[in-house]
């Protein structure tokens, strides 16, 4: 762009109005530059000294000579057993060549030393702390080497003493550059009458000096603690310096520079070590004072990372009378109140994730994750979509290497929910995480898909553009308000393939089955997804898990109940979550996996971490690794987990009464939680004002025993009996009532209503479906799968509403049922004879059933959860019998009610 | 779901045929199976009718939607066509109207164009002719009827409204509620 004009410095021409004016002010270079002056001008005395010490010197290095002479042969023995003495890992090779060296090793450590010993003078701050303790160290040392050599000490200290005085007699001249100055000299000097001895060692030397040079002015610092090291590592890099003999100097300044540089760090972090070795252990804060103090944040974190380290090696760090938990339980509170978490909560994701790991992601999901979009493939490419947002100022990417239609959106200048581009319909807003369970789902062209949870219709309308428009999407949401999200949606990215429809996903198998695929993206608690809805960190709680997951269990049994096994493309199932609990995860594929055939599949996502196979004290089936799981700080995208199941069989390996008695339970359990919820605020209220009753009672009549203990006690516990109901009948085995006298007529109807818009192709099926039940319950045979088509087709359509009872060769007869009081080839003859029987029997013949034999399923063990059950036996006992008497009214309720409905 | 009355076919098929001429019929007889147009709570909608069998299995009240909404029939029996029949109408269009960038957000806003935002129209429309409406690059963005002939676009002021707006895709984010 042609030349710059440089307007900077222009040399002023000729002399102005103020030429005349004062110049700036010139600096000697001395006076900033180190002191480093080489040819400075001694004073006087200066010059008497130097004199003095030099005939001093001759004389010194006379009289070495004269007892080198003398010693010569010893000598070299006694430092060898000297060094094996100090154990040094030095070979013996290596030693006989340093041997020599070694020698003037002593006499240089004193010199180096003795000019950093007058360093620490000039050091009074917390300096002297860790400088103090290498000198003794040295003087410990010094004894050591003075008895290994004892001729060559008296030399040493009486050039201690000459550099005692040389220091005394600087300090009079004042002046630390002159002192500092004379040292280096002196050294100098040392160094050149040594090398009178030693010539071999004259390159070294004079590098040795040169590097004193270099080191002068910052050397102090370290020197003091280092001295030992030094020494050594002097030597290694004269070593160094002789091959590198042929290097520029700068370049050995360099390595020097670097050398000294890694030194110190190393230095640094060994005092690190030591500090944090040293440092005080953390104490527990004893149980009383610790919740009065309000604490600061700072103080919060400090004292999470205190507790996690001391949990890193808790042996070595706890106090003796603290136990584990008691740190745990710290740590959680701490973290609950830093991140603002609610104790629940935490506590789930403590239990869930190793220490470091924790902390890593309660630290990511504070961050919000970046912003993804979606390119509508029925639309537009990726690459010219990715172009026409650049062309508004989007600043994009692609995603990575695992999807070919994700973008992420660093910054925008414009709204990207309002570009023209996503109007017209050529992209969809959506997380990362949203693509993965379609990617697992892999729909096919011209297949059946259904989509149990849709809105707003971002997975759905995925799955449609990866169709190519065909075959025929059905997009469920059992919310109205949501429904909206998805039609428009739908229309927008130009989607003709779907039929939008609001039904209860429960309920869905009634409507219609034999789907190739299906996809559940189930309403969970969304703890996965805390940076998009900080709100799940506080308000979820014990009851909200539940209702999530037996929900989720309703509608995986659903979703596989809708699935076509025998679909040639497919008969697969895909479920996901936004949650990472494995309560509604692993859990939930747990038990869909007892009460259905379905198996696990590979997910056909190559990252993310595999599903748990054991979790705390629960052990799922081994192929629940085949599940993936994902995390906000592994992967930085939501907390997630896909799992992919393939059905094989249409058969429904449990009997029908199980099947039906599992979904009460799970609708029961449901129901449970909302009353629950609702009651339990007034009870909070109840016990709040019941404590402070006695409170008031006591005053009033002091000393008397006040019966309400006893009531309170009786309310707590029922309060108790209450909350643990629930829990306990989702996991405990189904007590087998007796066949409740299920109207056999409507949900006949039923199954016909159903039936006939799923089969309206096979016209010829139309006349035969008021066939006598016998033909059809044959059908459900697992004999039957290979039977001709239109038959299991209808079998399909018709088995979930089908009651199972009535079925001569059910599964259930392959299957150990423990519970023998009713022969599986029975049943057809005894539902009849059930049917008249009055409601009101049922409570007693139920609990005739109670009293025999527990009836457990061995394939159900797992499912029990042992600590309500154990705990409670005898109020579980009751809370049956209460559960039985609800549930034979509500199945026949649910009857009439159907009834009603069609 | 149900088949529309004569009434409301004839009415449907004038208003289509004032955007797309003479396709109409192509959007009946198709190569790729047999689509038609049903009703259902006063929408109508165009789907193919393998898809619309297997949507017969839901109530009522639990259909929300089938393939491809085009318009809605007021309580006078007039049809006004939504924003979402521009997937089919956008490919079969005759008579189209291209507008400027700079005009283009002013569109989606739901105004009408001037002759400052035309870009360019199509030869021979007629007034009060249904045109499709499209960004510079191709993007379909709405569909309006001409306030002007082609012929008086030309010598028109420049700010006088060349095209009625009847709709644009901005619909999507601003009506979303009363559209579906």
């Amino acid at each position: 762009m042609g030349r710059k004009a440089e307007y900077s410095d222009k040399p002023k021409k000729g002399p102005g109005r103020k030429a005349r004016k004062q110049g700036p002010p010139v600096f000697r270079k001395q006076s900033f530059a180190p002191m480093e002056e080489e040819d400075k001008k001694l004073s006087h005395r200066q010059k008497q000294r130097f004199v003095k010490r030099e005939q001093k010197k001759v004389v010194q290095k006379a009289k070495l000579q004269e007892k080198k002479a003398k010693g010569k042969l010893p000598q070299p023995a006694k430092r060898k057993t000297a060094y094996n003495s100090d154990s040094d890992p030095e070979d013996n090779e290596e030693e006989q060549q340093v041997a020599s060296s070694d020698e003037e090793v002593p006499q240089l450590v004193p010199a180096t030393q003795s000019q950093k010993s007058t360093a620490p003078k000039g050091f009074t701050d917390d300096n002297d702390a860790w400088l103090k303790p290498k000198k003794q160290k040295k003087q410990q040392k010094q004894p050591e080497t003075e008895s290994e050599e004892e001729d060559e000490d008296e030399d040493e200290e009486a050039e201690n003493g000459s550099q005692d005085e040389l220091e005394d007699d600087s300090d009079d001249d004042g002046g630390l550059e002159a002192e500092e100055e004379s040292g280096e000299e002196e050294e100098e000097d040392e160094e050149e009458d040594e090398s009178d001895d030693d010539t071999a060692q004259v390159g070294k030397l004079a590098d040795l000096s040169d590097d004193d040079d270099v080191n002068s002015d910052d050397d102090f610092d370290i020197s003091g603690e280092e001295d030992g090291v030094q020494a050594d590592s002097d030597e290694e890099e004269d070593e160094d310096d002789d091959d590198d003999d042929d290097k520029l100097p700068i370049e050995r300044a360099n390595k020097k520079l670097k050398k000294r540089e890694a030194k110190e760090a190393q230095l640094a972090d060994d005092e690190m070590l030591e500090t944090v070795d040293r440092q005080d252990v953390f104490q527990l804060p004893v149980e009383g004072e610790e919740t009065e103090k309000d604490l600061t944040l700072q103080e919060v974190q400090q004292r999470i990372k205190d507790v996690s380290l001391v949990l890193s090696d808790f042996k070595k760090y706890r106090q003796a009378d603290r136990s584990r938990g008691e740190y745990i339980d710290l740590l959680r509170r701490d973290l609950c109140l830093y991140y603002s978490y609610n104790e629940f909560l935490m506590e789930k994701l403590m239990d869930m994730l190793p220490l470091t790991e924790l902390m890593e992601y309660l630290e990511a999901s504070e961050i919000a994750r970046p912003l993804t979009i979606r390119t509508n493939t029925l639309k537009t490419r990726r690459r010219d979509l990715a172009g026409a947002l650049i062309n508004r100022g989007v600043n994009l990417d692609p995603l990575g290497k695992w999807t070919k239609v994700g973008l992420v959106v660093f910054n925008s200048q414009v709204p990207l929910g309002a570009t023209p581009e996503y109007l017209a319909g050529h992209y969809m807003i959506q997380g990362a995480s949203s693509l993965l369970p379609v990617m697992a789902l892999a729909p096919q062209e011209n297949e059946r898909i259904l989509d149990m949870c849709s809105a707003p219709g971002g997975k759905g309308s995925h799955i449609a553009s990866i169709m190519k428009n065909t075959g025929v999407l059905f997009a469920n949401d059992s919310n109205r308000d949501r429904i909206k999200a998805i039609v428009a949606n739908f229309h927008r990215l130009g989607i003709v393939n779907a039929v939008v429809s609001c039904e209860d996903g429960t309920k869905f198998r009634n409507i219609m089955t034999g789907f190739d695929r299906v996809l559940l993206d189930a309403p969970c608690t969304g703890t996965g997804v805390v940076s998009k809805d900080p709100s799940v960190k506080t308000t979820k709680s014990e009851v909200d898990v539940q209702r999530c997951y037996n929900l989720q269990r309703k509608l995986l049994l659903t979703a596989i109940d809708c699935t076509d096994a025998k679909s040639s493309t497919g008969g697969y199932i895909v479920y996901s979550t936004c949650s990472v609990l494995p309560e509604e995860n692993e859990w939930v594929i747990d038990y869909a996996l007892k009460k259905r055939n379905v198996k696990l599949v590979p997910t056909g996502l190559d990252f993310g971490v595999e599903g748990f196979t054991k979790f705390r004290q629960h052990r799922f089936h081994p192929s629940l690794n085949l599940t993936k799981r994902y995390y906000p700080h592994t992967h930085n995208m939501d907390g997630f987990y896909v799992a992919k199941l393939k059905k094989f069989s249409n058969t429904i390996p449990i009997t029908k009464e199980q099947q039906e008695e599992d979904e009460k339970q799970l609708d029961e359990a449901i129901e449970a939680e909302a009353t629950t919820e609702a009651a339990a605020e007034p009870e909070e209220e109840e016990e709040a004002s019941k404590e402070k009753g006695p409170r008031k009672l006591l005053g009033k009549r002091a000393g008397k025993p006040s019966f309400t203990e006893i009531e309170q006690e009786l309310k707590k516990k029922k309060r108790e009996e209450s909350k643990t109901k629930y829990v306990a009948k989702v996991f405990e085995q189904p007590v087998k009532a007796p066949k409740k006298p299920k109207p056999e007529q409507p949900a006949e109807k039923k199954e016909k209503k159903a039936q006939a818009p799923a089969e309206k192709t096979n016209g010829s099926e139309a006349p035969s479906k008021p066939t006598p039940k016998k033909n059809q319950t044959n059908g459900q045979t697992p004999a039957s799968n290979s039977d001709a088509k239109p038959l299991n087709k209808k079998n399909q359509a018709t088995q979930p509403k089908e009651n199972g009872s009535a079925s001569p060769a059910k599964p259930e007869a392959k299957k150990p049922t423990v519970n023998g009081t009713k022969s599986p080839t029975k049943p057809a003859a005894k539902e009849p004879k059930n049917k008249p029987q009055p409601k009101g029997k049922q409570p007693a013949k139920a609990s005739a059933k109670l009293a025999k034999a527990p009836r457990v399923d061995i394939d159900d063990v797992p499912i029990l959860e042992g600590k309500p059950i154990k705990k409670q036996n005898k109020l579980k006992q009751k809370s049956k019998q209460i559960g039985q008497l609800k549930k034979s009214t509500a199945g026949a309720n649910a009857g009439k009610k159907q009834k009603f409905k069609k | 779901m149900k088949r529309l009355s004569d009434e409301r076919a004839k009415i449907l098929f004038e208003h289509l045929s004032k955007y797309i001429g003479t396709n109409v019929k192509q959007l009946i007889d198709r190569p790729d199976g047999t689509y038609c147009f049903r009703e259902h709570k006063d929408r109508v909608y165009y789907v193919s009718e393998r898809i619309l069998k297997l949507s017969e299995c839901f109530g009522y009240k639990q259909l929300v939607c089938v393939g491809t909404c085009f318009g809605k029939f007021s309580k006078t029996n007039k049809l006004k066509f939504h924003i979402t029949a521009l997937y089919y109408l956008a490919p079969y269009a005759q008579y189209k109207v291209w507008v400027k960038p700079s005009f283009e957000q002013q569109f989606l806003y739901g105004n009408h164009i001037p002759k400052t935002g035309l870009g360019r129209i199509t030869e021979n429309a007629g007034q009060y002719q249904g045109v499709v409406v499209y960004s510079m690059n191709d993007l379909p963005l709405g569909f309006g009827v001409l306030a002007r002939s082609t012929t008086d676009c030309k010598t028109a002021d420049p700010m006088t409204t060349v095209c009625f707006h009847q709709s644009d895709i901005g619909e999507y984010i601003r009506a979303e509620d009363t559209l579906f």
